[in-house]
C-alpha cells in the first residue's frame, strides 16, 4: 500500500455501470482508487433506468468498439455473477418478426450475428420461434434465436461491483458533485461542490449524462452529451402475459425497438421508448408515450394487459455518437474519457473495466497485483429464494429475518437493515437493494416501516429521511 | 334570500332549500321526509361535528426499550381520540389545538375521559383505543 | 421449526378474521389467526374518524373502538392468535392443509389444518395503476399510507396537498390533513360524480371550502426531487380537454383511487377469482372452488361499512364450521349478474337455505327496482329509493323464493336492476 501519501492514483468520477466496472477491477491492483458521485447513492443515473439486457451481439457491426465491447462483455457476466451475486439469466433473445418483409431485416442481423461470432444464433420460422416464445402473437411470421442473451438487474450488478470494489479498498464518496478539476503539481486536485476536495494522480470521466461538463470542468475535450428518454411500464410478477425469453421487434435505424423483458425477479418489463430530450434531469412518462409503449408491446405479446401495470419510470441514455467514446484525452494529461455509454452499455460495462485498466496502464500506471484481492462478495440470503427449513436456520441467528416487511416482494426486516448498514440509506436505495417497495403495492404497506427501520439504523431524524437525496424529504412536520 | 344544503341524514342526498322567515324560523323545501327538515335547522342554526384526533403519548419507559433495541416497526406513537358528542362546529379549530395540546401516559384504556366538560360544553374528549406501555 | 395443529386457521386479524374466527371458535373447532402486523384491528386502527358501528353495535363509534369492541369478543376464547406473523406458503390440496408462517417472535411455524378462511383485506390502487404519467417526485402517497403516517406515526407527509379521486378515504383524508393544519387544495374525480358518500362531501369538502373538481383527469406529476404540482385536464364528452389544462402547486399528492382485494396468497394457493370484484369465486358456504379454502370481507370484495364485513365474516366463520361437521349444500344455482348489476357475491345460493347476498349496482338511480329471476322468471322484486355504485345492496333470498328453481337442471339465478 502507499503508506503516508494522501493522493490517489486515480479518481473515478460517476457510480454507475462503467464508473463501477473500472473501480472494482483496478481494484485488483495495488492502487489507491476513489469513485466519486454526485448522487446520495450509486447507480442513481442512467444505469438505474434502462432494460437491464444482456444483449446478443448481433446488433450493431464490429467496426463499432461498442460493438467488440459487447461481444466481449456478455462473454464475461457468468463469471462476474459467480463473484459478485447479482440477478443474471441467460434466458436467450428472440427477435420477432410480424409481416413476411421484415424477414429480410432478420436474415441481414442473422448475417451480421454470424459475422461478430454470435454462439448458437439461429434463424426461425414461425413454428420456430412460437415453441421458443409460446406467448408470441400468432401472427408472427418467424425470427431470430440468440440464445446467449440475458437479463440482468441493473443496480444490483452496481451495488455488488462497487460493495466488491470498497471491500478491496476502494474508497466511495457520494453526493460529491465534481465542481472543479485543477492541476496541482503532477496530479488533479478535484473539488466538489460541497467542498470536499481530493487529489489524483490519474481521473477516469464516468459521468454518464454529464461526462460533457466533466470533461469541460478538467478543460479536456469539448463536446455534448444529448439525453434520449426511454419510458417503460412494469408489470406484476403475476401476469399472463410474461415471456420466457426476451422479446425484441425488428430493429429500426434509431433504435432496438420497444421490448417485452421478463425480469430476473419475475416481473416484465416493457419499453423503452426513444425520444431525444433536452433536459438531463427530465424523467418525467407522459400519456402518450406510454399509450405506444402498451400498443407495440401488444403486437407482439397480446396477453399484456394495462391492469398488470405496476408502475412506470423514465430513464435516459447518454447519446454521443454512433459510438463510444473511450480513450485518453488528447487535450489534457491523465485523463480517461469514458463517454456516450448508451446501449449496449451494460453489456459492454465489464469489457469498458478492462479497456479503460489497459489505457491508464499505457498512459503510464503502474499496475502491480495484489495478493490479498479477493473477487467474491459475501452472499446475501434473500427470503424469497430460501425454503421455510432454511429461513428457520437463519432466525435461529437473528429473528428479523422472520419479520417481513414487504408482502409483495417478500423481503424481511434483516434484509433491509442490511441494507441501510450497506450504506443505502434512502427509501430508493433500500427500494433497489432489496426490491421491498418495487411490487404491486409500491410501498403503500411498508414505507413506514422503512422510514423507522432507516431512522432506527442510522440516527437520522424524521425530517432527514429523503427518496432519493436531499432535496426529496418525505416529511414536511411531525404532530 | 334562500341558501342550499345537501341533506345527509340518508343516502338520498336531498337538495334542501331553505328560507329564513322574518319570525327567524326556516322554511325548508325539496326534503323527501321530516328528517330534512330537522337536518336543514341544525345545520343552518347549530351545526355541530363530530371530532376526531390524535394526541401525543408519554411512554415512561420508552428510552429504555429504544436503548435494548426493542423500537418495534408496529410502535404507535398517537393514541386516537374522540368528542363524546358532536361539537358547535364554530369551536373546533380551538378545541382541535386543546387536544393537540395534550399529553397521555400509557397504558390507557379506551373510553377514558381526557378532558372532561370542554369549556362547560358537556362534551368529554375521550381515548378512543386501548394501550399497554 | 415449530409445528401445530388447528383445525381451522384463518389469514388476517382484522375485522373479518377476528368475527369469522369467533364462530368457529363457538363451534368447538381450534382456531388460529395469523395477522401480519403486531396489532389485531388490520386498516380499522388508523381510521380514526367516526362512522363504523350503526349496523354491528347501534352507535357510532371511530375505527379503533370498533377494531377493540370486536377484539373484545375473542376475550375468553381459545382462538391462539399470532400477530406480526406472515403466511409465506401454503398447500391447500394436500390434507390436512399446510401453512408456512412467518415471524420474529415465533420464527417459522408449520401450521396443518382442515380448513384455512382467507380474511386477508384490500389493499389501495397506486400511482401505476391508474397510469399517471410525469416526474417521480417524492411526496406521492397513497391516502392510506398517509393516513398511517399521521394518525398513528405522528407524521405530515405534507404541507399542501392535492388529492386525487374522490373515495371516502380520500374524503376522509381531506378532513384530516385540514384537521392537522395543512392546506388541500382540491380533490379531483375523474367520473362526473363523487365516489364517496354525500355526508363525506359535505363534512370533509364543504365545511373546509375545498374544491371537486368533477370530470377532470389528472394529466402530469410535475416535480424532480418532490411534488411541486399537478396538472389537471377537464374532460368534456368523453374527450380531454388539453386547451384547458391547468396546474395546480402543492407539494403532496395523496391517491385516494380505489381498493382491490389482496388475493396474490390465493392466487398461488389456485383459488379462482372473480374479474368483477378480483375476489375468489365463493359458492353459498363461501367457500372457494378449493374445497375447505372460505373467504369473507375485502378480500372477497371490497365492502363499504365494516359493518357489513363482520356479517358477512360471520357467515362465513359459521359456514365453516358446518363444512367441518360435514354440511356440504346438496342443492345450489348459480347466480347471474343481469342488467344495471356490477356484481353478486356470492357466486351461488343454497335451494333449501336463507341466502343473504351483497351486490353493487352500475347506475346511480332513484325508484329503482331489483328483480330476481329463475330461469327467465321473475321470482321476487323489491323497490330501491336510491342506489348508486358506492352503495352495497343487501338482498336476502329464502327456499320460498327460490323453489321454483328446484329440480331444474343447473337452475340459474339472475339479479337485474330496472
Amino acid at each position: 500500500m502507499h503508506g503516508g501519501s494522501d493522493i490517489f492514483d486515480v479518481c473515478i468520477v460517476g457510480a454507475g455501470v462503467s464508473g463501477a466496472n473500472i473501480a472494482r477491477r483496478l481494484s485488483a491492483y495495488d492502487l489507491k482508487v476513489v469513485l466519486v458521485d454526485k448522487e446520495a447513492d450509486v447507480s442513481f443515473g442512467v444505469s438505474k433506468a434502462n432494460s437491464g439486457i444482456v444483449h446478443g451481439g448481433f446488433h450493431h457491426n464490429k467496426k463499432y468498439l461498442k460493438a467488440r465491447l459487447e461481444l466481449q462483455g456478455a462473454m464475461m457476466f457468468e463469471r462476474l455473477r459467480q463473484e459478485l451475486d447479482f440477478p443474471f439469466k441467460r434466458c436467450g433473445i428472440v427477435v420477432a418478426a410480424m409481416h413476411e418483409d421484415e424477414m429480410r431485416a432478420i436474415e441481414q442481423l442473422y448475417m451480421q450475428g454470424v459475422d461478430n461470432g454470435v454462439i448458437g444464433i439461429e434463424m426461425c420460422s414461425r413454428d420456430r420461434i412460437m415453441e421458443l416464445e409460446p406467448k408470441l402473437n400468432p401472427d408472427t411470421v418467424g425470427g431470430l434465436w440468440v440464445p446467449g442473451g440475458g437479463i440482468v438487474e441493473p443496480y444490483r450488478f452496481v451495488f455488488s461491483l462497487v460493495e466488491n470494489a470498497i471491500s478491496n479498498g476502494v474508497v466511495l464518496q457520494t453526493t460529491f458533485a465534481v465542481s472543479a478539476g485543477l492541476r496541482d503539481g503532477d496530479a488533479w486536485r478535484v473539488e466538489a461542490a460541497d467542498g470536499r476536495s481530493l487529489q489524483a494522480r490519474y481521473v477516469v470521466n464516468a459521468a454518464g449524462l454529464y461526462a460533457d461538463q466533466v470533461s469541460a470542468i478538467f478543460g479536456a475535450e469539448q463536446f455534448a452529451i444529448q439525453p434520449r428518454k426511454g419510458e417503460y411500464y412494469l408489470l406484476d410478477r403475476l401476469t399472463k402475459a410474461r415471456p420466457d425469453r426476451v422479446v425484441f421487434p425488428v430493429p429500426t435505424s434509431v433504435s432496438k425497438g420497444m421490448l417485452v423483458i421478463p425480469t430476473v425477479e419475475g416481473t416484465v418489463l416493457i419499453g423503452p421508448t426513444a425520444e431525444s430530450a433536452t433536459d438531463k434531469r427530465d424523467l418525467a412518462t407522459t400519456r402518450a408515450q406510454l399509450d405506444k409503449i402498451l400498443s407495440s408491446a401488444r403486437a407482439m405479446i397480446p396477453a399484456i394487459s394495462e391492469y398488470d401495470v405496476i408502475t412506470s419510470f423514465a430513464g435516459l441514455r447518454p447519446i454521443l455518437d454512433e459510438d463510444f467514446y473511450i480513450a485518453m484525452s488528447a487535450k489534457v494529461p491523465n485523463l480517461v474519457q469514458v463517454a456516450g455509454i448508451q446501449s449496449p452499455g451494460l453489456t459492454a460495462s465489464p469489457a469498458i473495466g478492462e479497456y479503460v485498466k489497459d489505457l491508464l496502464k499505457k498512459a503510464g500506471l503502474k499496475l502491480s497485483e495484489k495478493p490479498e484481492y479477493d473477487p467474491f462478495v459475501v452472499k446475501r440470503p434473500h427470503v424469497k429464494e430460501l425454503s421455510p427449513y432454511e429461513v428457520d436456520e437463519l432466525v435461529a441467528q437473528d429473528p428479523a429475518w422472520a419479520n417481513m416487511v414487504c408482502r409483495c416482494e417478500k423481503v424481511s426486516e434483516a434484509e433491509i437493515v442490511a441494507a441501510v448498514r450497506a450504506g443505502h440509506t434512502t427509501l430508493d436505495g433500500v427500494k433497489y437493494f432489496t426490491r421491498a417497495q418495487m411490487g404491486r403495492c409500491q410501498g403503500g404497506f411498508c414505507t413506514y416501516k422503512i422510514i423507522k427501520i432507516i431512522m432506527r439504523e442510522t440516527g437520522l431524524s424524521w425530517d432527514q429521511v429523503s427518496k432519493n437525496g436531499d432535496r426529496s424529504r418525505i416529511l414536511k412536520d411531525t404532530l | 334570500m334562500s341558501e342550499e344544503l345537501i341533506c345527509i341524514t340518508c343516502p338520498l342526498g336531498c337538495h334542501l332549500t331553505i328560507e329564513r322567515r322574518p319570525d327567524n324560523t326556516l322554511g325548508v323545501s325539496g326534503n323527501r321526509c321530516a328528517r330534512g327538515v330537522r337536518y336543514a335547522c341544525e345545520e343552518l342554526l347549530s351545526p355541530k361535528r363530530m371530532v376526531t384526533a390524535t394526541v401525543r403519548i408519554c411512554r415512561p419507559f420508552q428510552a429504555e426499550a429504544a436503548a435494548c433495541g426493542e423500537t418495534g416497526l408496529g410502535s404507535v406513537a398517537r393514541l386516537p381520540v374522540r368528542t363524546s358528542q358532536a361539537y358547535p362546529k364554530e369551536g373546533v379549530a380551538g378545541l382541535l389545538a386543546d387536544i393537540y395540546r395534550l399529553e397521555v401516559t400509557v397504558p390507557v384504556k379506551r373510553g377514558t375521559v381526557l378532558l372532561a366538560d370542554y369549556k362547560g360544553s358537556g362534551i368529554d374528549i375521550i381515548a378512543a383505543r386501548s394501550l399497554q406501555v | 421449526m415449530k409445528e401445530m395443529y388447528f383445525d381451522a386457521v384463518v389469514i388476517g386479524g382484522g375485522a373479518a378474521g377476528m368475527a369469522a374466527a369467533q364462530e368457529l371458535d363457538q363451534a368447538g373447532f381450534s382456531c388460529a389467526i395469523i395477522e401480519r402486523e403486531e396489532q389485531l384491528g388490520g386498516i380499522l386502527t388508523q381510521c380514526i374518524h367516526n362512522g363504523f358501528g350503526l349496523i354491528e353495535f347501534k352507535e357510532e363509534l371511530t375505527g379503533p373502538e370498533f377494531a377493540e369492541r370486536v377484539e373484545e369478543r375473542l376475550q375468553g376464547t381459545t382462538i391462539r392468535i399470532f400477530t406480526a406473523t406472515t403466511v409465506m406458503e401454503m398447500e391447500t390440496t394436500a390434507d390436512p392443509k399446510l401453512l408456512y408462517c412467518y415471524s420474529a417472535q415465533w420464527g417459522i411455524l408449520r401450521l396443518s389444518c382442515r380448513l384455512v378462511v382467507l380474511a386477508m383485506g384490500c389493499r389501495e390502487r397506486n400511482r401505476g395503476n391508474i397510469r399517471i404519467p410525469g416526474d417521480r417526485p417524492a411526496g406521492v402517497y397513497t391516502a392510506g399510507l398517509a393516513q398511517r403516517l399521521v394518525n398513528i406515526e405522528g407524521y405530515v407527509p405534507g404541507k399542501d396537498i392535492v388529492i386525487i379521486g374522490s373515495g371516502d378515504i380520500g374524503l376522509i383524508m381531506a378532513r384530516r390533513m385540514s384537521w392537522v393544519g395543512c392546506k388541500v387544495h382540491a380533490v379531483v374525480e375523474i367520473l362526473p360524480y363523487p365516489s364517496g358518500l354525500t355526508r363525506n362531501i359535505v363534512q370533509c369538502l364543504n365545511d373546509f371550502d375545498i374544491p371537486l373538481y368533477l370530470s377532470h383527469l389528472t394529466t402530469n406529476i410535475i416535480g424532480r426531487d418532490r411534488v411541486e404540482g399537478v396538472e389537471i385536464t377537464p374532460i368534456e364528452n368523453g374527450a380531454l380537454m388539453h386547451e384547458k389544462a391547468f396546474t395546480i402547486p402543492c407539494d403532496t399528492v395523496l391517491l385516494s383511487v380505489g381498493l382491490v382485494p389482496e388475493n396474490e396468497l390465493s392466487k398461488v394457493a389456485g383459488v379462482e377469482l372473480n374479474p368483477m370484484t378480483n375476489g375468489p369465486q365463493v359458492d353459498s358456504m363461501l367457500m372457494t372452488n378449493v374445497p375447505g379454502v372460505f373467504a369473507c370481507g375485502n378480500v372477497l370484495h371490497v365492502h363499504d361499512l365494516v359493518d357489513y364485513v363482520v356479517e358477512e365474516s360471520r357467515r362465513a366463520g359459521a359456514s365453516a364450521a358446518q363444512w367441518l361437521k360435514g354440511r356440504r349444500p346438496q342443492h345450489e344455482a348459480r347466480l347471474k349478474v343481469g342488467a344495471n348489476v356490477r356484481y353478486v357475491a356470492p357466486g351461488r345460493v343454497d335451494l333449501q337455505a336463507d341466502n343473504k347476498i351483497y351486490l353493487r349496482s352500475l347506475i346511480v338511480k332513484n325508484d329503482a327496482l331489483l328483480e330476481v329471476k329463475v330461469n327467465s322468471r321473475v321470482v321476487k322484486s323489491q323497490k330501491k329509493s336510491h342506489i348508486q355504485p358506492s352503495e352495497m345492496i343487501e338482498l336476502h333470498l329464502s327456499p320460498k323464493d327460490l323453489e321454483a328453481a328446484i329440480g331444474a337442471p343447473d337452475p340459474l339465478v339472475e339479479i337485474a336492476i330496472n
